[in-house]
């Protein structure tokens, strides 16, 4: 069994937002750049499943669509782990694009397993995972918070409103995973990062695709007005204002 | 042309959300001088399908397929693409939740139609159609132009509101192609927290962080979360420790939720917490720190100890529910 790991390179969760050029352009400068947090988490995942195969799972690769400059990313990766790394070069515009360069380079690599985060903390699509099912013909699951091989049967838990569900669902087949993946993402040992050095990343040419979408400009969420500060031994002020002035309760 | 909606019902009830699709659909096809069609998969009674049309559902397809009452991510593509076709729409509204995450992604490739996720707004233009959406986790929004004839819209909840404009609600049964081979998720057991207010749906909702202490101190949270009609939620290191179910978990990495009112009771406010909160119409802190950074994100503070805040909020709503 093979699994593959769809990463995304963004900035770190902390990142100041800022638009330059009229606000046509996310401002990159002092940007530090992480593996997407699910990603991270997913990654974690397929490791401890495949520890825990016995030899049923051989590899664990990771994919990026990205410019050479995502490289960092993808060598953490292998620090923590991977077997070895896909870069498709390409600088991409949306979502749709990503998939269809992500399935036109997996399609014929026999991943039984391929996983997504469900979503880039950076553009929000939460899209790319369900698109490189449908570009693939296979099936999906969505909101996985727990993935397990038993029998060598896939056993998911998945979320749904108010609740969540035990389905499996044959390989090969796209995982869109969210918290409780995994607990904690692995950080990389130091022999994690020696080897990582030497494993192999393959840098392939993109198929033709092109993007649907084209992001216009950006705007920052207007600024809140100061906040108002009840005093404690007033509660019920507050509680009024709430009724009156907010109209909220 | 249409405006085809997929709206979402549990147990044969249409969620609030539904109510929402729908009153941003008809304001679409108002734009576009055309009507609008809501399609609802499972059994819903006609007299609840009827609801739709309060918010301006001039048609409502219905599928009764027995075989498809779990959520199975290519079978409902095919149900919707179908739907699509047959009603000729060229703009498709679903749900920015859970189900529209796990189908609008692949309808987008099936319909090759361009997806804009999480919009928050009409579109500010129809040709070019440009639409605003949330990104870097509702720090920022983006203005995104689609690129193509139809188009996939999910629409982050709460986000338009729900308003009522009649539609002429038609009801139709709607017995899509589905091929036995087409069905590859099963669900073998289900989970449902019942009688409780959804985090996902709800108007208010209370919220603790690790400045409650422990879980023996949630007494007052879920007392002033009964009384309010609340939800209850917490900060990731609450759910992390146990204190309270992964479910109730807020933020970047939990749930995201837009209600009227969120209080943050023992809630520093970190960035990550924010990005789950913000879009609240309206924050209420409670935190002994006065410079804790939830105090920039919140409209009303109290600067204080939460365990004896909660107990008189508690009382003062009590007063003013009494009060009529
Ligand atoms: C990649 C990543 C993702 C993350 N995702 C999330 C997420 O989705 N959601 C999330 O919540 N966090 C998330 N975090 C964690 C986040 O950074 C914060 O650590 C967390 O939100 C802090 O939780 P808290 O406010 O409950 O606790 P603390 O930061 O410890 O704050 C406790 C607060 O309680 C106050 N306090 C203490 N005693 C009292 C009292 N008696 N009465 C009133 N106030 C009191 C203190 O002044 C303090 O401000 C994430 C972190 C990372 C790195
Ligand atoms: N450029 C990319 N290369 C590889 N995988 C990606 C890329 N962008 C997004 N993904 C994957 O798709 C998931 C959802 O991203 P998005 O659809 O952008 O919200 C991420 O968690 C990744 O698993």
């Amino acid at each position: 069994m093979k699994i593959l790991i769809c990463i995304s390179n963004v900035p770190d969760t902390t990142t100041k937002i800022r638009f330059v050029d009229d606000n046509t352009k996310f401002d990159v400068n002092g940007v530090q750049w992480i593996i997407n947090p699910w990603d991270e988490l997913a990654l974690t995942r397929a490791l401890e499943l495949k520890e825990a195969s016995g030899g049923a799972i051989e590899k664990v690769t990771v994919i990026t669509v990205g410019p050479k400059s995502v490289e960092p990313t993808i060598r953490k990766a292998l620090a923590i782990g991977a077997d070895d790394a896909i870069r498709v070069d390409a600088e991409t515009e949306d979502a749709y694009e990503v998939a269809n360069l992500i399935a036109e380079a997996v399609k014929d690599m026999g991943y039984d397993i391929i996983i997504s985060g469900i979503e880039s903390s950076d553009y929000n699509g939460s899209a790319v995972g369900g698109m490189v099912a449908e570009f693939l013909e296979l099936p999906s699951v969505s909101a996985v918070s727990s993935l397990n091989i038993e029998d060598g049967n896939v056993v998911i838990k998945r979320e749904i409103d108010g609740g969540s569900e035990i389905v499996t669902t044959p390989v090969p087949f796209v995982a869109i995973v969210q918290k409780g993946i995994a607990i904690e993402p692995r950080i990389p040992s130091m022999r994690g990062i020696m080897m990582a050095r030497k494993k192999p990343l393959n840098v392939v040419e993109p198929a033709a695709a092109s993007p649907m979408t084209e992001y216009v400009n950006y705007e920052l969420p207007p600024a809140k007005a100061a906040c108002k500060i009840i005093d404690a031994e007033n509660v019920k002020e507050l509680v009024t204002l709430l009724h009156t002035e907010a109209k909220v309760i | 042309m249409s405006v085809l909606i997929y709206t979402e019902n549990w147990d044969g009830k249409f969620k609030k959300l539904s109510f929402e699709l729908v009153s941003y659909a008809r304001e679409i096809a108002k734009i576009l001088g055309t009507g609008t069609v809501a399609l609802s998969i499972g059994n819903v009674d006609d007299e609840e399908l009827k609801k739709l049309a309060l918010y301006g559902a001039d048609k409502i397809l219905k599928v009764e397929d027995d075989r498809v009452k779990n959520l199975d991510n290519s079978v409902y593509t095919s149900i919707i693409a179908q739907a699509v076709e047959k009603e000729d729409a060229n703009v498709i509204v679903l749900a920015h939740n859970n189900v529209g995450k796990a189908i609008a992604p692949r309808l987008s490739v099936r319909l090759k139609a361009a997806l804009a996720s999480g919009v928050t707004a009409l579109p500010s233009s129809t040709d070019p159609f440009i639409v605003k959406k949330k990104v870097f986790t509702g720090k920022a929004f983006a203005n995104v132009k689609l690129n193509s004839d139809k188009k996939v819209l999910t629409l982050a909840q709460n986000s338009f509101g729900i308003s009522e404009g009649a539609g002429k609600g038609e009801i139709e049964t709607f017995s899509p192609e589905l091929a036995d081979g087409y069905f590859t998720t099963e669900v073998k057991d289900v989970t449902k927290v019942t009688g409780k207010v959804l985090l996902t749906d709800a108007e208010i909702v209370v919220s603790g962080g690790r400045g409650m202490k422990g879980p023996e101190n949630w007494g007052p949270i879920e007392e002033l979360a009964g009384l309010l009609g609340a939800a209850t939620a917490c900060s990731r290191p609450v759910s992390d420790e146990g204190w309270r179910p992964h479910s109730e978990h807020t933020g970047q990495t939990g749930k995201i939720i837009a209600p009227n009112l969120y209080i943050a009771a023992g809630i520093s406010g970190a960035i990550q917490h924010l990005a789950g909160v913000s879009s609240s119409k309206v924050i209420v802190a409670i935190n002994t720190d006065k410079d804790a950074p939830i105090f920039e994100a919140a409209d009303y503070g109290i600067v204080g100890d939460a365990m004896k805040v909660l107990p008189a909020m508690v009382e003062a709503v009590k007063e003013l529910k009494a009060d009529g």
